[in-house]
């Protein structure tokens, strides 16, 4: 279960995050939507230990543990797993390569046997042709070359290799067309049960028709103002930020 | 010490190499004619100094408070040495401090070699390092691959021992000639321990149409001083195709001179190092444009951390009438540590107008976001880390066509980093 309680942030002198407050219990997605500017990648990113933001009070914690007291890979070997906005490239490292030294770093900090080479091979290239990913992407490297829904589904097939407790989406839908974003969708949708949660960040309400939550929350000016059902992000479509934003003030 | 003191006692060295030179002269092999002019270049002018334009960032200083002394004739059997070469199914040759061993040999079949002397004719008179080498050299390797053979590869092997406090100099000189369409894989590895130097010169003759694939493994003891310079000279439609890796040695030079005598020659002058502590490495390059529709390469890729020093000194010259010339030069240097530093030189000279010349230079640190999308997917700090540095190799180390020198390039890379193979 991931616990906010708070929580406050800055970059520099600038703050960002003016207490945020929210739970997600398991087996639940909850959908994070907000205007540009509202402080949602920002939260996904001190959730998962990026450098360079200062969390001036509050809490997170993810199954009871303390979340803002530990290293990025502690992160994730709890089982936290962000889905970046823009995943990263990395020349010179392949992408199985990468895939297997994750889960295995994941497996060791468990204190899991490691997985061999067939065996890997075997389960990634199930996941890649659930995410219809050729297999060719696992010998290029991570992320070099790809197109922007590739990325995406890279993104993903590492969340389903992985296999985390928590997942963080951080705008998963940007840059995807309708065929794209109905296979990512499929992807997370395959992830979920009771051991599974998610927090999907987006701007658009489109996502939630594919990974539809079971609550919606309203990010801006770095505070959750308005939380709701589904039903939410449909007025949220039809009606945009501003009446809501307005109405918090 | 002073600079200025310093200076004195690297005459002082040039000094003690040339009073070796006196005592050994009547005993060393074949003419000494070269040799006797050599000693009187350096008598005149010593050992390389840092206001040469050429040896600006190299300094030899370090070596002046060395006395170096004669190799003992060595009889060990070096077994921790051998153990350390690649292991590659070749035939080999191997040298202990600059002395052929053939009892550690096994030569090859098909290729001419001969030991027993400096091998080769002069090349690059005049170079300080070469002249002390042709002053001092007793033995080598010659090695020639006839017209139309494919001589395979072949493991060229140079060991140094540790003679606790008495370090010993010597200067091995080697020649390789491949004749019209001949072929060779050439894998020259430097192993050694403790204190010495190694400065040997190895000349390259490559015919019309010949191949030469040279991988180098400058593996030296973290305190020994190596200097190898190389001259190779390539005739019509041939290719020199060689990669250096340099982790080893205290102070090391490797530098180059390829001259492309003939039409739609290639060099391929590529390198990857990796340098800590107070390690220094210098890669100094010269490729001569001498033909038309020649094409020349280089990336050079440099690690630096703690306190080390990279040198990369590359100059592209292009003769007048060595129209479509192609050369490119890539110099890239990760730097890990706030006190290493990387010098850099690029230099071209066209005397061409239809030419395309292309070189550039980076320096940079470990990409933070790179960093952090490794360690949010669970990869800890340090393996993260040793993962992108060994990225930033494995795109000049990737180019390597010969699978088993590529395998052995890779083994050296990771257990320097002491990253297992994933």
């Amino acid at each position: 279960m991931l616990e906010i309680k708070g929580l406050t942030a800055a970059i520099g002198d600038k703050q960002i995050l003016n207490g945020v407050d929210l739970v997600v219990p398991p087996g639940e997605v909850h959908a994070i939507m907000g205007p540009n500017g509202a402080g949602k990648s920002t939260l996904s990113y001190i959730l998962s230990g990026r450098p360079g933001y200062e969390v001036t009070g509050g809490e997170a914690s993810f199954d009871g543990k303390d979340l803002l007291e530990l290293e990025p890979e502690e992160r994730a070997a709890l089982g936290v797993f962000l889905a970046f906005q823009y995943p990263v490239e990395l020349p010179g490292v392949g992408n199985a390569n990468f895939l297997r030294t994750a889960l295995n770093a994941l497996r060791r900090a468990r204190g899991e046997a490691e997985m061999d080479a067939p065996s890997f091979l075997k389960l990634a290239r199930a996941e890649m042709k659930r995410l219809s990913m050729p297999d060719d992407m696992l010998k290029r490297n991570v992320n070099v070359g790809f197109s922007g829904g590739e990325k995406k589904r890279n993104e993903v097939l590492q969340m389903a290799i992985l296999k985390p407790k928590l997942a963080i989406l951080d705008e998963t839908d940007s840059g995807l067309d309708i065929d794209a974003l109905r296979i990512v969708a499929e992807g997370v949708n395959a992830q979920r049960g009771p051991d599974f949660s998610a927090l999907v960040i987006t701007h658009y309400q489109r996502l939630l028709d594919y990974i539809v939550p079971d609550r919606v929350h309203v990010l801006s000016a770095g505070r959750i103002i308005r939380s709701g059902g589904p039903e939410l992000a449909k007025e949220l479509e039809a009606n945009g930020y501003a009446g809501i934003v307005a109405e918090a003030a | 010490m002073s600079a200025a003191l310093k200076t004195k006692a690297l005459d002082a060295t040039a000094q003690a190499f040339l009073s070796r030179y006196e005592g050994l002269r009547a005993r060393l092999p074949g003419s000494l004619t070269a040799r006797d002019e050599a000693a009187a270049r350096l008598r005149e002018a010593g050992l390389p100094q840092p206001r040469e334009e050429a040896w600006r960032f190299t300094h030899l200083r370090p070596m002046a408070d060395i006395q170096f002394v004669e190799p003992l004739t060595p009889v060990e059997d070096c077994a921790r040495l051998l153990a350390r070469l690649p292991e590659i199914d070749a035939p080999r040759l191997v040298f202990v401090e600059g002395r052929y061993r053939p009892d550690l040999s096994t030569p090859p079949d098909g290729i001419a070699v001969r030991v027993g002397g400096p091998a080769g004719e002069a090349v690059l008179t005049g170079e300080k390092m070469v002249d002390l080498n042709t002053m001092l050299s007793e033995d080598g390797a010659e090695i020639v691959v006839a017209d139309g053979v494919d001589g395979g590869t072949l493991v060229l092997a140079s060991l140094a021992l540790d003679r606790d406090g008495r370090p010993g100099a010597f200067h091995p000189r080697h020649a390789v000639t491949l004749g019209r369409g001949a072929k060779l894989t050439l894998i020259d590895v430097a192993v050694g321990e403790g204190v010495y130097l190694s400065n040997t010169v190895l000349a390259i003759r490559a015919g019309e149409a010949a191949h030469l694939t040279h991988l180098r493994m400058q593996l030296e003891s973290s305190r020994a001083f190596s200097f190898a310079t190389i001259a190779a000279d390539i005739a019509e439609g041939g290719e020199y195709d060689s990669f250096t890796l340099t982790i080893g040695a205290r102070l090391s030079r490797n530098e180059v001179h390829a001259t492309l005598a003939g039409p739609n020659a290639i060099a391929h002058l590529n390198a990857a190092r990796m340098l800590r502590g107070q390690q220094h490495g210098d890669f100094t390059t010269i490729i001569r444009h001498a033909a038309p529709h020649c094409a020349s390469r280089q990336t050079v890729k440099t690690v630096l951390d703690n306190a080390a020093r990279g040198v990369f000194q590359g100059k592209i010259e292009v003769a007048r009438g060595a129209q479509k010339t192609d050369g490119y030069q890539m110099n890239q240097a990760l730097l890990l540590s706030r006190d290493c530093e990387m010098s850099s030189k690029p230099q071209l000279e066209i005397y061409a107008d239809d030419v395309k010349c292309s070189h550039g230079a980076t320096v940079g640190e470990i990409d933070a976001e790179q960093l952090f999308y490794l360690r949010s997917r669970g990869i800890p700090h340090e393996e993260a880390r040793a993962i992108l540095i060994r990225a930033f190799l494995a795109e000049a180390i990737e180019g390597i066509s010969h699978e088993a020198g590529r395998v052995a390039m890779e083994r050296c890379v990771d257990a320097w980093w002491g990253v297992k193979p994933v």
